[in-house]
């Protein structure tokens, strides 16, 4: 019968406005108790206690370690929520600027944080949380038998690189000119993740992507380390965002990232941690 | 002479939602107009790598739009005047990519034209032809993007063709492919040909489906589209002004067209 199927369906409607009126009732008494207690909390040792969802915009060689990451801030701070974009650190940094809502901004160079910071997009002043190295990814078993940078640009042999724009092609290029190497990849990938991909799909027989990249692969690739990448290593900067919507949230995730379980998440999927002397902001903004 | 039909009254509850459509629709190309940055703009498109990726978007699309004539008008065929088993099925699947998102169509065509692909490690080792990274796999992508247009609208213009004509032909001692090459085509030519320019606006506009399976590099497989999107990684305006470019180009396209071929007013 028509009648009743209009009923159920209004009653249906009626118990969803109820159900959205709680919850939206519920987050918002939330949202306002963490407020008042995390001016109080924040002044604690232990950091602020947060809630609420912390919207981090990270770069995509990231993606592992900080879903591990978010996984445990998490289940430390009960009632938060992370969520991640992660993408190419140059067009983060662009949406960032053009006014998207996000809490903390994690760079793969300081480049790419300078464009957040000269918009003065951030909250504080970025610190480099960890670096990363460059190595080359091959196919398991590596058939090319591709052992340096130079073997790269042998005739017959198909290289991805990162697009100069985005920071893993920025330290590609560098690495290439100090290795005097003259290569054409037969494409240049919008991030470090797109570039490891065709790897591993076997469209290319080689690609420069960061250590923790083929590490994060899982043995679907194989890493050739090179002697240039100690001279094009890439420092990642971390900052809060000046028009993030949930600051409390954004200073609690950086504290996490930056203390020694966070560190020891991130040097397990391969990053390093910078030297006393590279810790310093905008030191390799070149 | 000076009689005039009386011009009819819209209704409000038309007229408003419409304006804001039209609104909706015009305004973000409006607000590319107002951001542009028209001084620096003859500094930024007289770059080499502008030209060149203009001229591979050009060349590339109408490639693209020449391989869904030659293939897509004999589908349409198929699927308007024959009737077979599955030939709904059938019909779905063509017009599949019109909504497939082009990201997933990209990936397909890698896993199966790929180096590793199912026919792409044939047409490689029996060949030597790959097409990832190279200009023909944008072209490639393009046409599977932009295929299902053409097909559509010139199978909707044989649904509208009177097949009288056809069997008249026949009637007359004319075979099925006279018949169509005589009488079907010059009949449908308006719909094929407003197929081919919405396939070719569809090529020159692709990206996804490129950048997956053909990759980017400058010169070779680097169209328009993923030149903007690079550009705005760390140079908006270079953006703004190369999106302006295509602009420019699709709407030259599409109004020099329509008035002849698109509608039948």
């Amino acid at each position: 019968m028509p009648t009743t199927r209009i009923r159920t369906a209004a009653a249906a409607l009626v118990a969803l406005a109820l159900a959205g009126g709680l919850s939206a009732c519920g987050s918002s008494a939330k949202s306002s108790s963490a407020g008042s207690s995390s001016s109080a909390a924040a002044a604690s040792s232990s950091g602020p206690a947060v809630k609420g969802t912390i919207t981090v915009f990270a770069a995509a060689s990231l993606q592992d370690a900080f879903t591990a990451l978010g996984k445990s801030f998490e289940a430390a701070h009960p009632g938060t929520t992370v969520k991640f974009n992660f993408g190419g650190s140059s067009a983060l940094a662009q949406s960032i600027v053009s006014g998207a809502p996000a809490d903390v901004f994690a760079a793969a160079s300081p480049a790419t944080m300078k464009t957040v910071t000269d918009a003065k997009g951030a909250a504080d002043t970025p610190t480099v949380f960890v670096r990363n190295t460059l190595e080359i990814a091959v196919a398991n078993g590596n058939p090319k038998h591709l052992t340096s940078l130079q073997s790269l640009a042998a005739p017959g042999v198909k290289v991805a690189l990162c697009a100069q724009q985005v920071p893993c092609g920025a330290a590609a290029v560098t690495a290439l000119k100090l290795g005097n190497v003259n290569l054409t990849p037969v494409t240049l990938e919008q991030d470090v993740t797109s570039a490891l991909t065709k790897v591993e799909l076997g469209e290319v027989d080689a690609s420069i992507v960061y250590q923790t990249d083929v590490k994060s692969a899982n043995g679907k690739v194989a890493g050739v380390n090179f002697p240039e990448a100690a001279k094009a290593i890439n420092d990642y900067p971390i900052a809060d965002l000046a028009k993030a919507p949930n600051p409390d949230g954004a200073k609690a995730f950086e504290q996490y990232v930056e203390s020694p379980a966070g560190l020891a998440v991130l040097t397990a999927a391969g990053f390093q941690l910078p030297s006393a002397s590279s810790a310093a902001p905008s030191a390799a903004a070149s | 002479m000076t009689r005039r039909a009386p011009r009819p009254r819209i209704p409000i509850a038309l007229l408003l939602p419409a304006l804001l459509g039209l609104v909706f629709l015009v305004l973000p190309l409006v607000g590319l107009l107002v951001k542009a940055p028209w001084r620096s703009l003859p500094a930024e498109l007289s770059s080499a790598e502008v030209w060149q990726a203009l001229r591979l978007s050009l060349i590339c699309a109408t490639a693209a739009t020449a391989i869904s004539l030659v293939l897509g008008v004999p589908l349409a065929w198929l699927l308007a005047r024959t009737e077979f088993p599955g030939r709904r099925v059938i019909r779905a699947l063509v017009t599949l990519p019109l909504v497939l998102p082009p990201v997933v169509g990209g990936v397909a065509l890698l896993l199966v034209l790929g180096r590793n692909g199912i026919v792409g490690r044939w047409l490689d080792s029996a060949f030597g032809i790959t097409l990832p990274f190279t200009t023909p796999g944008v072209v490639v992508a393009e046409a599977f993007v932009a295929m299902p247009f053409l097909v559509i609208s010139v199978e909707g213009a044989l649904r509208a063709a009177d097949p009288r004509y056809e069997e008249a032909a026949a009637t007359l001692g004319a075979s099925r492919l006279t018949a169509f090459r005589r009488v079907t085509l010059p009949l449908i030519a308006p719909g094929v040909a407003a197929g081919a320019v919405l396939a070719w606006a569809r090529a020159l506009g692709e990206f996804g489906a490129t950048i997956t399976f053909a990759g980017n590099f400058p010169g070779t497989t680097q169209t328009m589209p993923l030149a903007v999107y690079l550009a705005l990684e760390n140079d908006p305006e270079a953006a703004i002004a190369l999106s302006l470019v295509l602009l420019a180009v699709s709407i030259t396209v599409l109004v020099g067209l329509r008035g002849r071929w698109l509608s039948a007013t």
